[in-house]
């Protein structure tokens, strides 16, 4: 079975190309490019492609597909139609899927639940990574508001952090919160 | 009074202004809604998603709501569309050189002069064996079928003298530059962009095709339509609300400026300005140039959805599909429009709302007050550009006559 991939993010193509290897007789085609898209999935005569629901080429492919459906390789949207439920978990994953008309459910099934599979894995990865980012930030501004006081009010940094953490415990707030007030008041005073 | 979480999908495109004028201004929740917003990136994901249940209600292309219902593409599933989001907003815009041969410089074209340049054109290419190409954003878009109306009543034969393929509307430019494509016809902010990129000169507007044409619309799955009527209506409510304040210039900056936003059309503002403004840069570095009416979304009754609307655009798609006319499928298509939800809804409001729910397309030459159920309605003139009425009487006799 030829399965082509097509994502503009190369690197979730890649965690889905590496997830279908574990089939037997699939041969994947990964392609990140808009320019020559249809072209090139000529060239790759795919039997099932894999599309993500945000890639604005989506309306291009299908229109290629009905075009093609009225010339030589019919190609249907989803596994079966009547199999919602496959459907919509794809819809959830952020995925959509083609299929050569004629291919057997039960060989597409397996196929699908893997790329959804991955698609989900993919997007837990980006959650974790957005989290990780946004401690890493919220890290470096406090420790440049620390920086802060401890130039302008001569403190040590341990008295620079007790100050925050106090006026975050008096407000209600996060300790992050009360240093971006501090770095964004510092460069209102004219600082850097 | 409780209120209804309604999640509408949408593209990009300035015409989805209503529904996020409606949550941004407040109308919505002064209907008890609560509108969540949700942004895709092509019309085949935004139905996928109402298709599936992610949304309630879209921004959708009309011609694609009949498609859907008809069962075009993919299996039949009924679609509703109780309110039209605007006529028109769209334009042709040609490569520099192209543009050049085809409309004078420095205005917008006449529809039935530049159709006679272009007509030299596109024999000359074809005779070339290099056929001009039109990216459109839609097989089952407006913008389609008022190119193919266009290019067709010029004498140009869609997909034998020229080709129309789809395109991504935020490629288009890069289409145009790279020569992938001739010409596009798209909605707004696309052929602005490409103009500020100097990879296109825009000669036509849409509106100049068809004065009135159907543009996109709010569509629902059919069962939504009576499972939620009371929400569907109290969003229509919301809606035309939205439409009042979007047409008024007092406005204008600052919905320019809400549309703008990253989590809407993520983009410039002074280009959605311009086309909320009715004002056209028509080409880099040229005069931006009025033309009234350029996006219609509220007066004259602008978001009734006219049963003869969805009979045109089926009337195009049996053209431009080579299907056989199938009078069951045209009465399927003319369901999907819903006037009586439309009425429903605003009956005792200030609104007007017309008397009939079908009228004869492209009829009217000057102003023309109608009959009105509530309040009073006055048309202005929706000719197409070349002077053929649309009598939804009878579809067949139309469709032959524009053989």
């Amino acid at each position: 079975m030829r399965i082509a991939i097509i994502d503009e993010s190369a690197s979730r193509a890649i965690v889905i190309r590496e997830g279908l290897a574990a089939l037997p007789d699939c041969e994947t085609f990964v392609v990140t490019q808009r320019l020559g898209l249809v072209a090139k999935i000529e060239e790759i005569g795919p039997d099932v492609v894999l599309m993500d629901l945000g890639n604005p080429s989506r309306d291009v492919l299908e229109e290629y597909f009905t075009v093609s459906r009225a010339l030589s390789r019919p190609i249907a949207m989803f596994v079966d139609e009547s199999d919602d439920e496959a459907i919509v978990a794809s819809i959830d994953a952020g995925v959509s899927a083609y299929v050569v008309d004629g291919l057997s459910a039960h060989r597409i099934r397996p196929l699908l639940d893997l790329a959804i599979g991955r698609f989900n894995a993919f997007a837990r990865l980006q959650t974790d990574l957005a989290k990780a980012q946004g401690a890493l930030a919220e890290r470096e501004a406090i420790d440049k508001a620390k920086r802060i006081l401890m130039t302008s009010r001569g403190f040590s940094e341990p008295q620079a952090y007790a100050e925050l953490r106090k006026t975050a415990m008096n407000q209600g707030r996060r300790i992050a919160d009360i240093a971006d007030a501090v770095i964004t008041a510092q460069q209102l005073m004219g600082g850097a | 009074m409780t209120t209804q979480e309604f999640r509408i999908g949408f593209l990009p495109l300035v015409d989805a202004c209503l529904p996020i004028l409606a949550q941004e201004h407040g109308f919505a929740e002064a209907e008890g809604l609560s509108l969540k917003l949700v942004r895709d990136m092509s019309w085949a994901t935004v139905l996928d998603r109402l298709l599936y249940g992610h949304t309630d209600a879209a921004h959708l292309v009309a011609p694609l709501a009949i498609a859907t219902t008809l069962g075009r593409g993919r299996p039949a599933r009924p679609l509703a569309v109780p309110f039209v989001l605007g006529l028109n907003g769209n334009a042709i815009t040609m490569r520099p050189d192209l543009a050049a041969r085809v409309a004078a410089s420095g205005k917008l074209g006449d529809p039935s002069l530049a159709g006679a340049s272009l007509a030299q054109v596109a024999r000359e290419r074809l005779a070339a064996g290099k056929r001009l190409r039109f990216g459109v954003v839609h097989r089952y878009s407006s913008h389609n079928y008022m190119l193919r109306y266009w290019l067709a009543g010029c004498g140009i034969q869609p997909d034998r003298d020229v080709e129309i393929t789809t395109i991504a509307p935020p490629f288009c430019a890069d289409a145009l530059e790279d020569g992938e494509v001739d010409a596009i016809c798209v909605g707004e902010p696309w052929n602005s962009v490409a103009v500020e990129r100097g990879a296109g000169e825009i000669v036509l507007a849409t509106a100049q095709i068809w004065r009135r044409g159907v543009e996109k619309v709010l569509a629902l799955r059919e069962p939504v339509i009576d499972e939620r009527r009371e929400a569907v209506e109290a969003l229509i409510r919301a809606l035309v609300r939205a439409g009042a304040h979007f047409v008024d210039p007092a406005n204008w900056q600052m919905n320019a400026r809400i549309l703008a936003r990253p989590e809407y059309l993520d983009g410039h503002e002074d280009l959605i300005l311009r086309a909320i403004s009715d004002r056209i840069l028509l080409r880099q570095h040229g005069e931006v140039v009025r033309y009234s009416d350029f996006m219609f979304q509220y007066r004259e009754a602008a978001n009734f959805p006219w049963v003869s609307q969805a009979e045109w655009l089926y009337t195009q798609m049996v053209r431009w599909d080579g299907l056989k006319f199938d009078p069951a499928d045209a009465a399927r298509a003319a369901r999907v429009f819903r006037p009586d939800v439309y009425r429903n809804a605003l009956i005792g409001s200030g609104e007007p709302l017309p008397g009939a729910s079908s009228k004869v397309e492209g009829s009217l030459h000057q102003r023309t007050a109608v009959t009105a159920q509530q309040g009073s309605i006055t048309l202005e003139q929706n000719r197409f550009f070349d002077g053929r009425t649309f009598d939804p009487a009878n579809l067949s006799a139309y469709l032959a006559s524009l053989d």
